[in-house]
């Protein structure tokens, strides 16, 4: 499916809220009058001189912006090719890319004067940035997560409670990221009187993907400027994982319509692509869920399938429509990388750079590992360092005793 | 040629009496005993019988028909699956009118065209997609009304009098109103409110208006019925069915009355209520 490609990569998405086939609203009855009042509200506050600045002060002294743009010299010279720099969004206070939409999120929800937010989040750090902001403006904060990853992120989990919020296991499906979304839908639904649903990624009916994509493309803005600083010139490359594909968005956007800046979007393999992942675009097909058209794994009949992915901020069936669009028009190279590979890079990372890396961003790393050796010493390669490792350092602990045990 | 839909909404208004709709979710707890369930039910007093499509993701219902989809699922069932139940039906009844409701994937998936073209031979008059608001009219919508086939729309408490148009424009057979802002399951709307809108969507439109969700008992379908063209019941039918199975969710020669004896139960309290009106 290749779509004719545009003059502009950054011009979407229409009014209707589609990238080119992606995109939509497919939510029901319910949602809509709320819908359209969030896409109103975002359009008002988005030309609004007074909530920018409101915005940049948070940014700047809650947040921490802007983040470092740091060139990791020990890795750069163990890989002997490109040069490599992160963009240090695990600096950010929370610890992760996560804090910049929650904080533009709960703006808006301040402007239509919402006070109960809702969330779902896998590996927590959307949950813990959603928890953070409610307790910083007095909001009540209610949390949806799968019960599996309840387990798996227990550090989260705590932090979501003392910051305050109540988090909720959700039993069904799975019990991850995309059944604490349907589970926060229905949530909504019950009560969109008083409610905002405070989405994570890119993902969910216009006016999300884009509202999410703007509050997070202060990543590559910010990128832009520091590596004029630093270089005198822009990137050659970008490289960021994909979850629902938000860290990635912010990255990629200001960058967009500079052609000669190659881009690749990471997905996760999990156990290898021909076995269980959550690489939606390498194996999945366009189809309708959580309110927009993008790739879905899923099987002959429709039905969504489980996702599996050693990061739990990875493991969702689906990725934002306007990664799908970018895959099929091709501006946007997507890769994968399997656990094991992640887990390589994590390793890795921690000690040659001394940066513990969530799972996450360790898979966007596994791919550096791939693409700069084979990249000339004067090629500019940005990763971006979504998030800190904290929360995997029990589960990856407890990976490496197990192995180490069993030699 | 008047559709199944409009002919019996038209006797309907003979006998003077409001609609009892059901809603079974189809291939629940497998496809042989559905079937049976489906065929008992106009017997039992449905005038008009929702079907649903199982999905894996339902996000607009509540653990009960949820906890349906995943049983029928899990006995194979699929998309095709519900339209051969659709014409198994049709094989004894060729006036009940059948409507499948759920979300678009599978739709999608099977593609849209092929899908309008098997179900109306099938025999299905109507579409409820949850997912499709009109803001998505072209996707299936438009297309279900070229193929014959009625596209009946949810109004929703938070569907105002600015966005009701808009709602109502494609809406065909008739307009399904969503008692309560919620899940499927939850608890029901009281009957003075529902009344009040009703009457507002009437102003609006001259299609019979259908209630439903937090329906459960006869007589709150007595109370819902008495204000409205027809009560929706469907979680109700299907916890009766859930209590029916054996340990390991499997049906048992109890399921198929379980279900049936519900129905004819609730069918009374919609019979009841015009008689109590009057
Ligand atoms: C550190 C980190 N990076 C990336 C992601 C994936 O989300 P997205 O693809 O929207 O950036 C998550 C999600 O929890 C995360 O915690």
């Amino acid at each position: 499916m290749t779509t004719a490609r545009p003059n502009s990569f950054r011009s979407g998405p229409d009014d209707r809220g589609h990238f080119g086939i992606f995109g939509g609203r497919f939510v029901a009855e319910t949602l809509m009058p709320l819908i359209l009042d969030l896409e109103k509200a975002y359009a008002e506050a988005k030309a609004d001189p007074a909530f920018h600045a409101e915005m940049n002060g948070y940014l700047k002294h809650y947040v921490g912006r802007p983040s470092p743009l740091y060139f990791a010299e020990r890795l750069t010279e163990h890989l002997g090719g490109a040069k490599i720099y992160f963009k240090r969004e695990e600096l950010n206070h929370t610890g992760s890319h996560k804090v910049n939409n929650v904080l533009g999120q709960i703006m808006v929800a301040r402007r239509m004067g919402k006070k109960r937010i809702i969330a779902e989040t896998g590996a927590g750090q959307h949950g813990v940035a959603t928890a953070t902001l409610c307790a910083r403006f007095g909001l009540d904060c209610v949390v949806y997560m799968g019960a599996v990853d309840v387990e798996r992120q227990q550090p989260n989990v705590i932090r979501m409670e003392m910051l305050g919020a109540k988090v909720v296991p959700v039993q069904s499906g799975a019990k991850t990221l995309k059944d604490a979304m349907n589970e926060a839908l229905r949530d909504w639904v019950t009560n969109v009187h008083d409610t905002f649903y405070c989405i994570g990624t890119v993902a969910g009916p216009h006016p999300y993907p884009m509202m999410v994509r703007d509050f997070q493309s202060v990543i590559g803005s910010e990128t832009r400027t520091q590596m004029q600083e630093a270089e005198g010139r822009l990137p050659d490359s970008l490289i960021a994982c994909i979850g629902g594909g938000s860290n990635a968005m912010g990255l990629f956007h200001p960058f967009l319509d500079d052609p000669a800046i190659e881009i690749y979007g990471v997905e996760a393999a999990g156990h290898g692509l021909t076995q269980l992942h959550a690489a939606s675009i390498a194996g999945g097909r366009p189809g309708v869920l959580h309110g927009n058209r993008t790739y879905l794994l899923m099987d002959e009949d429709g039905q969504i399938e489980e996702a599996h992915s050693i990061s739990a901020g990875l493991d969702y069936p689906g990725i934002g429509p306007e990664h799908s669009w970018l895959h099929d028009v091709g501006r946007v190279n997507y890769l994968s990388a399997t656990d094991e590979e992640a887990l390589a890079a994590f390793q890795l990372l921690s000690r040659l750079e001394g940066i513990i890396p969530a799972l996450e961003p360790a898979h966007a790393i596994a791919k550096v590992m791939e693409l700069a050796p084979k990249k000339p010493r004067d090629h500019l390669m940005v990763v971006n360092l979504s998030g800190r490792g904290d929360k995997d350092v029990p589960q990856v602990g407890d990976i490496l005793r197990g192995r180490a045990k069993a030699q | 040629m008047t559709s199944r839909m409009d002919a019996r909404f038209a006797q309907l208004k003979k006998e003077g009496r409001s609609a009892f709709v059901t809603f079974v979710m189809s291939g629940d707890p497998d496809p042989e005993t559905s079937l049976a369930i489906v065929k008992a039910l106009p017997q039992a007093g449905a005038d008009i019988i929702e079907i649903g499509m199982p999905f894996t993701d339902p996000m607009a219902d509540g653990p009960s028909i949820q906890a349906a989809g995943l049983r029928a699922l899990k006995a194979g069932m699929t998309l095709k699956k519900t339209l051969q139940l659709v014409r198994g039906f049709r094989e004894s009844d060729a006036v009940t009118p059948i409507v499948l409701m759920g979300y678009y994937n599978p739709i999608y998936i099977y593609g849209v065209d092929r899908f309008l073209e098997d179900a109306k031979a099938a025999g299905v008059d109507g579409l409820i997609i949850v997912d499709l608001p009109p803001e998505e009219d072209i996707e299936l919508c438009i297309p279900a009304l070229k193929a014959g086939l009625n596209f009946i729309r949810l109004a929703t408490p938070t569907t105002d009098d600015k966005r009701l148009p808009a709602v109502l424009a494609n809406t065909s057979g008739f307009v399904y109103y969503v008692s309560i802002t919620g899940i499927t399951g939850a608890a029901a709307a009281d009957s003075s409110a529902v009344g009040a809108a009703v009457a507002r969507i009437k102003r609006h439109t001259a299609l019979p208006v259908c209630v439903g969700f937090g329906i459960r008992t006869p007589e709150t379908a007595r109370a819902i019925a008495a204000n409205a063209d027809g009560a929706v019941v469907g979680t109700a039918l299907v916890d009766a069915l859930r209590a029916s199975l054996d340990t390991e969710g499997r049906a048992t020669p109890k399921t198929v009355s379980a279900v049936a004896d519900l129905a004819a139960a609730l069918a009374q309290g919609v019979r009841g209520a015009q008689q109590a009106a009057e």
